[in-house]
């Protein structure tokens, strides 16, 4: 728990930051629209009706929304942007509705008497209006506070570290004080910047200016300290960058331990999605990562054939080089493919040994995939080459996926190859006699930055064909068994001495 | 006397045919209290703001001494004009006091002792500045804005349904007041209401409306005795009936 406490004040200064910022665009955005509203019924509704809209769309969407957005806006689609818009459009909705319902709420007759005695249009806004809508707004102002801080947390999946790497990392590999301290840390955000904001509000129902300006002053200066060590000349710093499950976080850790004792200043983008990983690459959002030849090839490439290794990795190389800088620097030696597994004592009782089997069973039989495999085109080439109807297909986080085989829940899981539970659970993974699923060599990524520095492919070269699978998995193991966990970077220290490269 | 407010064919309509004021033409001497009276949707608060604006005339003309009253900014004029209205309008985020003295901060005047001048003035306790105009019975409000419309010395009282909203008894005693005023400072005063027997008690001349247009207009004492036409005759027998049938029970 200690352990999980320790990253908190880094990312909780990182997560107070991105909220506030959000929730200052989002107020530059609404007071202009609710000024404009209040003289403009049609505005009014359009601008209401718009905010209502982005609220209906969940929020993990509206941040996914944001990169094809920003990639053809040629803007970095990852990372800080699309966070603070996407959370900036989620602050508007309360900020607007209680600004323009409480300039509807006025008492006619005063601002009747405001043009009476002879107010200007701007005397009237700032005499009359403005302090009589403000108690309305500032609880709108709450509201948007800590819908942002709560949504914040989701900034972690377009690579923003906010507190939700601590809730997913902690999701994905099943280490619960890390959610907790994530959880506990954002709620506590939240709690003390709403209490700062009614506090805020209560001084300037009752008129109290010491009130409501010692309660911004120390929202100012909650920002500021979170703000000081982001202000202070930093060295250059790379990235690591993972994907959201336990291999890809251990072999970050594997990778920045090496690149920090070749001298390099390391931070990590953990919990990226599988669609977004390589565009994070591509603009150098990230420096480095691990991803896997069949992936690259289905997802980005568009391919649906499944060559062998001699001709795809190749391949695979030139066009990351050709498309866009990116340098494939080599293979780590292990595969993590997509493998159909069951339960072994069912596989055996339903006589189930390929995925020839596996589709005449198919519609006795409820599969369990992880929450993209069914998006994938792997999963198309699978059913061309094996036309299969499961009773029910769903998608689960990894770790939930392994759980719902083993409590019964589903009778077949796209497992990974590369997992230590195929083996811990007495799993059988079903052989692909067709050859549907192309190869899932793990392969190591440059950013087009980082294409030309032979100083970093050379603290990382170490680990190309190192890594059998078997050591994969026992490391995999580390981090998702359920008793005695280790944490990603312990395993990965593990790892790195039982490659011999420590 | 010289004319201090004068109409000149003022029509207000509205899109689809509605006609709220239709071509009146009158003029207001210095120094009278002049009241319109009329039913519920005669025109006559329509008429009433077209003096400081509030409303604009479809068609016609409005003067004020002299000047038409769109030749400067709307709130140069009206600060010059003294406004009372049945909503009273205070500002509910300011104190009695400020409220009161926001003519003379628009004025650009900072003047304590005028705001206590005026608390005497419409005979309310000076200490009762200090409170919000929540704490204050609907009276107390509606003199805070007699105080409020007198506050940079305007020498045009306007006055739409002041005491509408008032009890009888605060209504007599509210009323009698701003006759008092009127007189003690010169003013010249136009006041709406829908009732008479107000107009005729405390006004010098009555302007009947009806249907946008003034269709009686007579002193007190000549509507009293029977003249200005049927429709003026119709309201002052509300009051005249009132009487007799309170007689009635006497006897």
């Amino acid at each position: 728990m200690t352990a999980a406490f320790a990253r908190v004040p880094d990312l909780l200064a990182s997560h107070l930051l991105l909220s506030f910022a959000a929730l200052l665009l989002g107020l530059a955005l609404a007071l202009p629209t609710i000024l404009l509203a209040a003289r403009s019924a049609a505005v009014a509704r359009v601008a209401l009706g718009f905010a209502s809209l982005v609220q209906t769309i969940p929020a993990l969407a509206l941040l996914a929304l944001f990169f094809p957005l920003l990639l053809w806006l040629g803007l970095p689609p990852l990372g800080f942007l699309p966070s603070l818009l996407a959370l900036s459009l989620y602050a508007l909705l309360p900020i607007l509705r209680n600004g323009v319902t409480g300039l509807a709420g006025i008492d006619p007759a005063a601002i009747e008497a405001a043009d009476g005695v002879g107010m200007t249009a701007r005397q009237k806004l700032l005499w009359v209006e403005a302090p009589l809508v403000l108690p309305v707004l500032m609880a709108g102002i709450r509201t948007a506070a800590v819908w942002t801080i709560g949504a914040a947390t989701l900034a972690t999946t377009v690579g923003q570290p906010s507190l939700g790497d601590l809730i997913f990392s902690g999701l994905q590999t099943q280490s619960w004080p890390l959610v907790l301290a994530g959880c506990i840390a954002s709620a506590g955000l939240a709690l003390a910047v709403d209490a700062l904001l009614g506090l805020a509000e209560r001084g300037v129902a009752t008129r109290r200016r010491w009130l409501w300006m010692s309660a911004l002053a120390l929202l100012v200066v909650g920002a500021g300290v979170a703000a000081l060590p982001r202000l202070a000349p930093t060295r250059p710093t790379v990235v690591v960058g993972a994907k959201n499950f336990s291999e890809q976080f251990i072999l970050a850790r594997l990778i920045g331990a090496r690149l920090q004792a070749a001298g390099y200043d390391v931070a990590y983008r953990e919990g990226l999605g599988s669609a977004v990983a390589y565009g994070a690459l591509k603009t150098g959002a990230i420096d480095v990562y691990v991803d896997y030849a069949g992936t690259i090839w289905a997802s980005e490439m568009k391919r649906d054939t499944a060559p062998p290794a001699t001709e795809m990795l190749p391949e695979i190389a030139r066009w990351a080089q050709a498309t866009g800088g990116v340098r494939m620097l080599g293979t780590l030696g292990f595969e993590n493919a997509y493998a159909f597994a069951m339960r072994g004592g069912a596989a055996r009782a339903a006589g189930i040994t390929t995925l020839d089997d596996l589709a005449r069973a198919s519609p006795r039989l409820r599969l369990a995939s992880d929450l993209e495999f069914l998006d994938r085109a792997e999963w198309t080439a699978v059913r061309r080459a094996y036309p299969m109807r499961f009773a029910s297909a769903r998608a689960y986080a990894p770790s939930f996926m392994y759980q719902a085989l083993a409590t019964g829940q589903a009778d077949v899981i796209s497992a990974f190859s590369s997992d230590g539970r195929i083996a811990a659970d007495k799993l059988t993974v079903l052989r692909d006699t067709r050859g549907a699923i192309p190869r899932y060599d793990a392969i190591l990524l440059l950013a087009p930055k980082r294409a030309g520095d032979a100083k970093f492919a050379n603290a990382l070269r170490p680990l190309l064909n190192a890594i059998p699978v078997a050591a994969m998995r026992e490391a995999n193991y580390l981090v998702d068994r359920d008793t005695d966990k280790q944490p990603p970077d312990g395993a990965a220290r593990w790892l790195a001495a039982r490659i011999g490269r420590p | 006397m010289p004319s201090v407010i004068a109409f000149d064919g003022v029509t207000v309509a509205y899109p689809g045919g509605t006609v709220a004021v239709d071509a009146v033409t009158l003029d207001i001497v210095a120094g009278s209290f002049v009241a319109l009276v009329g039913r519920s949707g005669s025109g006559k608060s329509t008429l009433l703001k077209t003096v400081n604006r509030l409303v604009t005339p479809t068609a016609g003309r409005v003067l004020i001494d002299g000047q038409l009253v769109d030749a400067e900014p709307a709130h140069g004029l009206r600060r010059r004009i003294g406004y009372v209205f049945q909503g009273v309008g205070l500002f509910p985020h300011l104190t009695v006091a400020e409220n009161i003295a926001i003519p003379l901060r628009l004025a650009g005047r900072t003047d304590p002792a005028r705001v206590d001048a005026l608390l005497d003035l419409v005979e309310l306790p000076r200490e009762i500045g200090r409170r919000r105009p929540d704490a204050l019975s609907g009276g107390q409000r509606q003199r805070v804005g007699v105080a409020r419309a007198l506050a940079a010395e305007a020498k045009l009282l306007l006055m739409d349904e002041p005491f509408g909203a008032l009890d009888p008894m605060t209504r007599d005693t509210l009323g009698r007041a701003v006759r008092g005023l009127h007189d003690r400072l010169g003013l010249t005063t136009l006041m709406v209401t829908h009732d008479m027997a107000e107009a005729l008690l405390l006004s010098d001349r009555v302007l009947v409306m009806a249907s946008g247009r003034i269709v009686a207009d007579a002193t007190p004492a000549a509507l009293i005795a029977g003249e200005g036409g049927a429709e003026a005759q119709e309201l002052v027998d509300v009051p005249r009936r009132q009487i007799r049938a309170l007689e009635g029970l006497s006897a």
